[in-house]
């Protein structure tokens, strides 16, 4: 275990910044597509002849 | 031989009638060359050492902005009057004909901008050997840009929107041309000698021409199906 | 083998590839979340701050990632746009077209990644350094096939025109690399040393390695999700759906 604190963790030795912008940026995209998709795939069931999922 | 290939003169011949009949689209696209180049120094200053720099890339940029203006009407007009079914329908090689329509392109939008480029680089206060290497290596590069964007041209036909759609698929294709052709002047300028860009150049063009019009064929066949 | 052969014909019908996909999802969702745990235990908690970079160089668990699968997943659309045109099969089409976005996301976030490691490390946002640069322009392939394929109606031509620009993609992208990398040593203006640290710690690579695994089960997960729903907008008319959705 590198830390001993978390805002020791938080600060990243002075990167803070860039660590958790780069690691937030990633958290976001990729909680975003999968999101996307979920609206995506309910919108065609809504169009499908009955509202069950069909497997 | 001479009669194996006459579908690609026919084909080049019947273009460049067509373009002649309509003047203006040939001389808005070497206008809009010229244009272009003549507003970089504007938006950058008049400073001589810095416009002998970039003169190189603004022309060359100038080139494949050019290019791109003509490519969208290089299948479109064919295309509406039925004119390009009956070529992929007709018993001679359709990727003839396609190269001879991408040949005359050139002809049409690459030539005069490489005829009007020495004009320009002198604006550029570029020296007589910049000069003569820049505008060699436009004579090389701008058919690559003419035939590679001939794919674009093939993939976008007909589609909605396909101008800009053509210059986003097109584009980034172009830097290999653009690096090489542009790198040959400031190459010779630092003293490393011209040849390697040249040859890269040159071995560019020979795989387009091999390629570009059976795939721009392929891409129109899927168009017009 | 002649039987082999004629499953995976099979599978290739989007009737049957829809439900398949459908079981996949849920394995690749759990690998994609037990693997991205884990990689970042090793990657955040346990490997050792780097004796140069400081704890700045933990970006690496992302940005390397995400760089290896936009090119990865450019290469296996390649792959499938292929077999699409040399087999004609429509599950083919729309396989690349479910990669894209992801793909674009990947390049989106690896060039993001990229500039806030570069910003500590050089002093700069950006380096028109070989690598980026490409990167950049994988990034504008990504955006222009995607572009290409939302502007064509008819499913069948998009699926054959983008398949025609994915392969001339594929083709240009190690000239584009070679050439960027051809102007960079000729300009020499930036002078980074890309080169990471020579010796990487054990804990270091298996923290990588743990986010590319991550990173790609997610990339399946993804394009399984939304190949499911390109087969179901594409044949929403068709018999075998209406069919299952009446169960």
């Amino acid at each position: 275990m590198q830390w001993n604190s978390w805002s020791e963790f938080w600060a990243m030795g002075g990167y803070g910044l860039y660590v958790w912008g780069s690691f937030g940026a990633c958290l976001l995209g990729m909680t975003l597509e999968p999101w996307l998709l979920l609206r995506r795939r309910r919108a065609i069931q809504a169009r499908l002849p009955r509202k069950e999922s069909i497997r | 031989m001479n009669g194996a290939f006459a579908p690609f003169r026919q084909a080049v011949r019947r273009d460049l009638l067509l373009a002649a009949r309509h003047k203006t689209e040939v001389i808005t696209a070497l206008f809009f060359f010229v244009i272009v180049v003549n507003l970089l120094p504007l938006g950058i200053g008049p400073d001589q050492d810095l416009l002998r720099k970039i003169a190189p890339g603004a022309l060359w940029i100038g080139a494949l902005l050019a290019t791109l203006l003509g490519l969208q009407r290089l299948f479109a007009p064919d295309h509406q009057d039925g004119t390009l079914e009956q070529m992929a329908l007709s018993p001679q090689p359709f990727t003839l004909l396609i190269a001879g329509k991408i040949m005359a392109h050139w002809l049409v939008s690459g030539l005069p901008v490489v005829m009007v480029a020495p004009l320009l680089g002198v604006q550029f206060d570029l020296p007589g050997r910049s000069l003569a290497i820049l505008t060699l290596s436009l004579l090389l590069g701008t058919p690559i840009l003419s035939l590679i964007g001939a794919v674009g041209a093939a993939l976008t036909l007909g589609v909605r929107g396909s101008g800009v759609l053509l210059s986003l698929l097109i584009l980034p294709l172009y830097i290999p041309a653009l690096i090489f052709g542009a790198g040959a002047v400031e190459a010779d300028l630092a003293g490393l000698g011209i040849e390697g860009h040249f040859s890269l150049l040159g071995a560019l063009l020979l795989a387009c021409i091999v390629f570009a019009p059976w795939v721009t064929t392929v891409a129109l066949r899927v168009a017009l199906e | 083998m002649s039987t082999s052969l004629i499953n995976w014909f099979k599978f290739a019908s989007p009737a049957s590839f829809y439900p398949m996909a459908g079981r996949l999802v849920p394995w690749f969702s759990a690998a994609a979340l037990l693997l991205a745990a884990a990689g970042l235990w090793v990657g955040l908690a346990i490997a050792p701050t780097d004796a140069q970079q400081g704890e700045g160089y933990r970006i690496i668990f992302v940005h390397v990632p995400a760089s290896w699968m936009s090119m990865f997943i450019y290469c296996v659309m390649a792959f499938w746009s292929a077999l699409g045109l040399s087999f004609n099969t429509r599950l083919s089409g729309m396989m690349t077209s479910a990669l894209a976005p992801t793909g674009a996301l990947f390049a989106f976030l690896s060039l993001w990644t990229g500039s806030l490691w570069g910003k500590p490390m050089w002093g700069a946002w950006w380096v028109w350094d070989a690598r980026l640069t490409s990167q950049l322009i994988l990034f504008f392939l990504y955006l222009g096939f995607i572009a290409l394929q939302a502007a064509i109606d008819d499913p069948r031509r998009a699926d054959k025109a983008g398949a025609i620009l994915a392969l001339v993609g594929v083709v240009n992208v190690p000239i584009i690399y070679f050439s960027v990398q051809w102007w960079n040593t000729l300009h020499q203006g930036a002078s980074v040393s890309m080169t990471k640290a020579p010796s990487m710690a054990h804990t270091m690579l298996a923290g990588m390695l743990l986010m590319a695994l991550a990173f790609w089960a997610y990339t399946i997960a993804m394009a399984l999700i939304r190949v499911r729903c390109i087969i179901l907008e594409r044949e929403l008319t068709s018999e075998w759906v209406k069919k299952n959705a009446m169960e």
